[in-house]
């Protein structure tokens, strides 16, 4: 289970539109490959009697009422923002968005 | 990659009729329906449509560093109604999902969803056709998430994605509550897989309004629709049908009006067929629905769900809804949507063959709306699905999102029925209502449309047309009454159109002395 191929990274990187150079694909399968070993030893513990767990504490149902409460204004929101332009967040070009 | 919209290649197409020769349509359909709470999923920002861009955000939905969801409970309740009402299983614990992906219309670089343990499932929902017969989709599951934001595309030769410079983004939607219906596959539906779709979708709307969990507007994105199909081969023997395999499917997106439903599904049908005849297989692709020309076009190749990664929220606790709660909402639920369409029909008084056509111009609502802003059953059918239809078909739009509101007509109606005005005065109301002038009275009262009672004008009118036609007048006298038609055309001519046919023709005869 800990095996990962450099396709794999690949196809991660572009995923996470990483841009990576031949030689950082090399090393980062070796890499995430030791990675991913040392996280597998963790189901060597994890029997079949031990559930998957998400949540460390065992909460259920915590929610909010459905209040209103005040934004942020435009101008603090878009004062984070690289770029803005009529009061919108300007960003790279999508290339294959929908 | 993405096409342009403009300029596009038109792909080859079959005749419906062939397509159903030789193949077996299957669909899949998903819908999301964006809910009427107050505020976002995850925080307490409003959710208003329309407002300025950018100014119903905080640091929850903008997904800045340390700021923490926490579950709106009137959405949970929301998507379990949802869930009842689709006759779904609900299940007693489930958990929310981040799906992560690249695309600047959600800040947070995921979307919070629910991947493998939505909140509802394995449920139904019976559909009335336009012919009386039933078909029932089965539905897998409606499923939690919240919306994304708004892109703005600028520059480019087209202004859509392709060729674009940069993109402006509006997250005042990004975070509102939305319920994603899946059903499982849609098959046996053959040639009528287009109304199905179109008939499913107009269901859902109804009953999605009726719960009072969505604002239901089509036009305005609170519930958007993508269709997935595939052909498969058709079987000799029908009874084996089930046992071909399903073909490769595309997933058109963002359909969202019931007549391009309908259209989406049966292009797609006809394109599919041209591309498996000429010996080609279909690319399992998302495809862009173009509503002006009435085809789709290529989108992205369709990402593995392993591409989204997703994995359980750590920042929300699991949704564990208690039966006894559940049970509450479920005494909240409407009535079923084919005992409401026979107590409507009652209601109403139309017969079978008037109901079908209501329910197959999917104004059911719209009639119900009409009605209880005090427009009579006959006029608000009369006016929906006569002059409002033709016009929103001439310009192939729907008839809830035409611009007409059901206030309008039975504002519209309630002028004729009070005798203010006739049909062809209440058409050019109509028309005024429809080019924005304002309310059916504002249109009224600035056209100075009204029937003229005054009898003076209408008896000098009748006058003078009896003294030119001393011919016709003859006729009338000797008891010859229907010629007395030319007369009422003329006196109606010479009042312009604001008088009454009926009250003008007892004066002719009176004065006379046919009466
Ligand atoms: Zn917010």
């Amino acid at each position: 289970m800990s095996a990962i191929s450099r396709d794999d990274v690949a196809h991660l990187a572009m995923l996470a539109r990483i841009d990576l150079s031949d030689a950082e694909l090399d090393k980062m399968s070796g890499e995430l490959a030791i990675i991913l070993e040392s996280v597998a030893r963790v189901s060597e513990v994890a029997t079949d009697d031990v559930p998957p767990t998400s949540h460390p504490l065992p909460m259920t149902n915590v929610n909010r009422p459905d209040v209103v409460r005040p934004s942020l204004t435009a101008e603090a929101v878009l004062a984070a923002a690289p770029a803005s332009e009529q009061q919108r967040f300007s960003v790279p070009r999508i290339l294959d968005g929908d | 990659m993405s096409t342009a919209t403009n300029g596009h290649v038109a792909e080859p197409v079959v005749d419906y009729a062939e397509v159903l020769k030789t193949y077996d349509p299957v669909m899949g359909l998903e819908v999301h329906v964006e809910l009427n709470t107050a505020t976002k999923m995850f925080c307490g920002c409003a959710t208003g449509f329309g407002e300025a861009p950018n100014t119903q955000t905080c640091p929850v939905c903008l997904g800045l560093p340390g700021a923490l969801p926490v579950v709106n409970v009137a959405a949970v309740d929301s998507a379990i109604r949802i869930g009842l009402a689709l006759n779904c299983e609900i299940a007693s614990w489930c958990r929310f999902a981040r799906k992560n992906y690249f695309y600047p219309d959600m800040p947070k670089n995921f979307q919070t969803s629910q991947y493998d343990e939505p909140i509802a499932y394995n449920g139904y929902l019976d559909v009335e056709m336009p012919d009386g017969s039933t078909y029932r989709v089965e539905i897998e599951r409606a499923h939690m998430e919240e919306d994304t934001g708004k892109s703005l595309h600028i520059g480019g030769a087209t202004g859509r994605i392709h060729g674009a410079d940069h993109s402006l983004v509006d997250y005042n939607r990004a975070g509102i509550p939305l319920v994603e219906i899946v059903t499982r596959p849609l098959v046996g539906a053959g040639a009528h897989a287009p109304e199905v779709a179109k008939a499913y979708v107009a269901t859902l709307r109804d009953l999605l309004k009726a719960l009072r969990v969505s604002d239901v507007r089509m036009e305005q994105g609170s519930i958007r629709c993508d269709v997935n199909l595939s052909l498969r081969a058709r079987s000799q023997d029908p009874a084996a049908q089930n046992d071909v395999p399903l073909g490769t499917r595309t997933e058109t997106k963002n359909v969202n009006s019931l007549r391009s439903v309908e259209r989406a599904v049966r292009y797609e049908m006809t394109r599919h067929a041209a591309v498996l005849n000429g010996g080609a297989s279909i690319l399992q692709e998302t495809r862009h629905w173009h509503e002006d020309t009435g085809v789709t076009t290529s989108g992205r190749v369709k990402s593995d769900a392993d591409d989204y990664r997703y994995f359980p929220e750590p920042d929300l606790v699991p949704v564990a809804p208690t039966r006894e709660h559940v049970e509450e909402l479920r005494a909240t639920m409407p009535e079923p949507p084919a005992e409401r369409r026979r107590r409507l029909q009652g209601d109403w008084g139309y017969s079978d063959l008037e109901m079908r056509d209501v329910m197959n111009a999917g104004a059911v609502l719209l009639i119900e709306e009409t009605v209880a802003a005090g427009g009579t059953p006959v006029g608000a059918r009369k006016w929906w699905l006569g002059e409002i239809a033709r016009r929103a078909s001439a310009q192939a739009r729907d008839l809830a999102d035409f611009g007409v509101t059901a206030a309008d007509v039975a504002e519209l109606d309630g002028l004729v029925t009070s005798g203010r005005l006739n049909d062809s005065m209440a058409r050019q109301v109509l028309d005024g209502v429809l080019a924005s002038e304002g309310s059916p009275v504002a249109v009224a009262d600035a056209r100075g449309l009204r029937l003229v009672k005054d009898d003076g004008a209408l008896s000098d009118a009748v006058d003078a047309v009896i003294a030119a036609n001393p011919a016709v007048a003859d006729k009338v006298r000797e008891g010859k009454v229907a010629a007395a038609g030319a007369l009422i055309g003329q006196v109606m001519k010479e009042m312009k159109g604001q008088a009454d046919a009926a009250r003008a023709r007892e004066l002719i005869l009176e004065k006379l002395g046919a009466a």
